[in-house]
């Protein structure tokens, strides 16, 4: 892979939170590589970092309480831990653009959805008033919204949940981002919705070459619209792989029984589900260890006492396990 | 299980909630109509705003009806009042959505699972609810030792069991499951399924499920029925309505769900829907279906369709099913 095909590399990077109640360990040593025109899925269950991750990249992350310790994130070559405050909005919302989980509270509700859209381009592209304008009434339609010249003078308020997510996603588009951070995005939206979204972003990706990193608890989604998996349990990367690595040849016990948990449409009615047991450790106190270890059916002593190497499985697949380490 | 009409634990009947708003009247269930038979699990679908959660709860008289009736062991329980409608709350219970939202974060477990005993004046001395408490407590997977703690102790899956351990306090032969894995994580979410379905087979339960997740209702379900705008517009076995979905909206519903398996996905014919779900103050004439609806015709628009058997035991209400 040359370097030019990256367009993010995140590496070794760790964030914590002090709370009162002690030091949370968010994301721990992650690293990971994003390439031009690809989807990228960060799976996990809450609290696995994978929504820390993406607002580190974005530098959205309040510092304090969050600390970014050690690690480097490099985007278009240039170290986004590393820049000004001023370089930083620079890149937010021109160069990566985001996508958060609840419309209703990214978007603001004082300001009509033209505005939020052309208050972008006017500072990132630096284009007059009405270019702005006709621009953003460009993007409404093209995000599929009906009627955009009227939508273009509403309130957030005067949008449905759907549609709402659509503007935000016509406001993360404005600029023609390089990068897109969808952050659940269609978790508050109901299914036959949820449904156009993800078609709006497939088409999208393809039209505009943009990179995308999916960060969704939702395995279908994944298998739907993504080419590569990241899988975080408690902080760190576990697995990595493509989707098609991932979800046939699932090598760490977590992604196993994440996949194994799902009810399957062709599954008997009489066969009972195969849930993880127990839950995930205490980031405040996370295990020496495996994270995994409590709540894996394979684990063995040295689980419990060291956290497991990297193994590589193929060019794009690794898991981070003792099982499959060979010495 | 036989399937004779005799069977049903719960018989709804033209049941309607209407809620003031604004603009107007929202019907948000809309002369709904089944039956629930004993032990079985009716799952319930639909997306917000379909009503199936208003109807879970004007089903447990949580809300007042507009109209209709609901049978309970052939009374209906619209017509109780006093003694005789708390008697029948006693086998009527709720599991909710929000296990952070259900729970009093100022009680103690102890408190929150003693509460329906007390209701009920099951309580006993101190040490027989104790007693009581710690084998719910147990039932539900979680340790005696936790009746001392609070709801912020614990996880979302230990706290919908702590809101199923409630539900069950009081012998219910009948819970309505409203929406009780949404908010869980995926790993979790089978540990609570498996749960309630081994209650199920243990207590002879019979639960109404209501749920997004068509992949997950069919698992627990034996009977499905979906919901569109406030009315019902399929019920079939549960098998048999994921074989052969007659109502273009159920259809619908059932391609838009993203399969966790590459091959599926790639394959799969998405019927993607146009447009917004329509305000339910003001639905559309005819078929409430019929502004998103591919195959709709101008019939659509002038006659509503009614909830008809297109086979033995599977209805749908669309002209064409």
């Amino acid at each position: 892979m040359s370097k030019q095909d990256t367009v993010l590399s995140v590496k070794d990077l760790e964030v914590q939170f002090n709370t009162r109640g002690g030091v949370v360990q968010a994301v721990r040593n992650v690293t990971f590589d994003l390439k031009r025109g690809e989807a990228l899925a960060i799976v996990g269950e809450s609290g696995s970092g994978k929504s820390v991750s993406a607002q580190t990249i974005m530098r959205l992350i309040p510092t304090p309480p969050g600390k970014i310790k050690t690690g480097s994130i490099v985007f278009n070559g240039q170290d986004i831990l590393k820049m000004s405050e001023r370089e930083m909005e620079a890149i937010r919302g021109k160069e990566i653009g985001m996508i958060f989980q609840d419309p209703m509270t990214s978007l603001n509700p004082t300001i009509t959805i033209g505005n939020q859209i052309t208050e972008v381009l006017i500072k990132h592209q630096k284009m007059s008033r009405q270019q702005a304008k006709d621009r953003a009434i460009e993007m409404l339609r093209l995000v599929g919204l009906p009627n955009p010249e009227q939508r273009y003078a509403q309130y957030p308020h005067e949008f449905s949940g759907g549609m709402r997510q659509r503007a935000m996603i016509a406001v993360s588009l404005a600029c023609d981002p390089t990068l897109l951070i969808a952050d659940e995005p269609t978790t508050a939206l109901d299914v036959t919705i949820q449904a156009q979204i993800l078609e709006l972003m497939k088409d999208l990706q393809k039209r505009l070459g943009t990179s995308i990193i999916m960060i969704t608890h939702d395995l279908g989604i994944v298998a739907d619209m993504c080419d590569r998996v990241i899988v975080m349990y408690a902080g760190k990367v576990v697995e990595e792989g493509t989707k098609e690595e991932i979800f046939k040849n699932p090598k760490h016990p977590y992604t196993r029984g994440l996949l194994r948990s799902l009810p399957r449409l062709d599954q008997p009615k009489d066969e009972p589900l195969i849930p993880i047991d127990g839950t995930p450790p205490n980031m405040m106190h996370p295990p020496i260890g495996c994270a995994f270890c409590d709540r894996c059916g394979d684990a063995m002593k040295i689980c419990a006492e060291q956290d497991a190497e990297i193994t590589s499985h193929s060019e794009t697949h690794a898991s981070r396990c003792w099982l499959n380490h060979v010495v | 299980m036989s399937k004779s009409k005799s069977d049903a634990l719960i018989q709804i009947d033209g049941l309607k909630k209407y809620f003031n708003v604004g603009g107007g009247t929202l019907k948000a269930v809309n002369d709904l109509s089944l039956s629930i038979r004993q032990g079985e699990t009716l799952g319930v679908v639909g997306e917000s705003g379909c009503g199936k959660s208003t109807a879970g709860r004007t089903i447990l008289r949580l809300y007042e009806p507009t109209a209709g009736s609901v049978l309970f062991n052939g009374e209906d329980i619209y017509k109780m009042n006093g003694s005789k409608l708390k008697a029948a709350r006693r086998n009527m219970q709720m599991v909710f959505q929000d296990p952070y939202a259900s729970l009093n974060p100022r009680w103690s477990v102890e408190s929150i699972i003693a509460e329906p005993f007390k209701l009920h004046n099951l309580a006993g001395s101190r040490k027989e609810l104790r007693y009581k408490i710690e084998q719910l407590l147990d039932v539900v997977g979680l340790k005696p030792e936790h009746a001392d703690r609070y709801p912020h102790e614990f996880s979302g899956g230990q706290r919908q069991r702590i809101g199923i351990a409630r539900a069950l306090a009081v012998d219910p032969s009948f819970i309505v499951c409203d929406e009780p894995i949404s908010a869980l994580d995926v790993s979790i979410q089978a540990q609570v399924v498996n749960l309630l379905k081994d209650l199920q087979r243990d207590k002879g339960l019979t639960y109404m499920f209501i749920a997004h997740d068509l992949a997950m209702v069919k698992h627990i379900s034996d009977r499905v029925a979906v919901m569109y705008l406030g009315k019902m517009v399929e019920l079939a076995d549960a098998e048999e309505l994921y074989a052969d979905a007659r109502h273009p909206y159920t259809q619908a519903l059932l391609s838009s769900i993203p399969v966790p398996d590459p091959d599926v996905e790639a394959k799969k014919e998405r019927i993607v829907l146009k447009g917004d779900i329509p305000s339910p103050v003001n639905p559309p004439s005819g078929c409430p279906f019929r502004t998103r609806c591919p195959a709709a015709t101008e019939r659509c628009a002038s006659e509503v369709p009614e909830l008809r058997e297109v086979k033995p035991n599977h209805f749908a209400a669309c002209h064409y099913a």
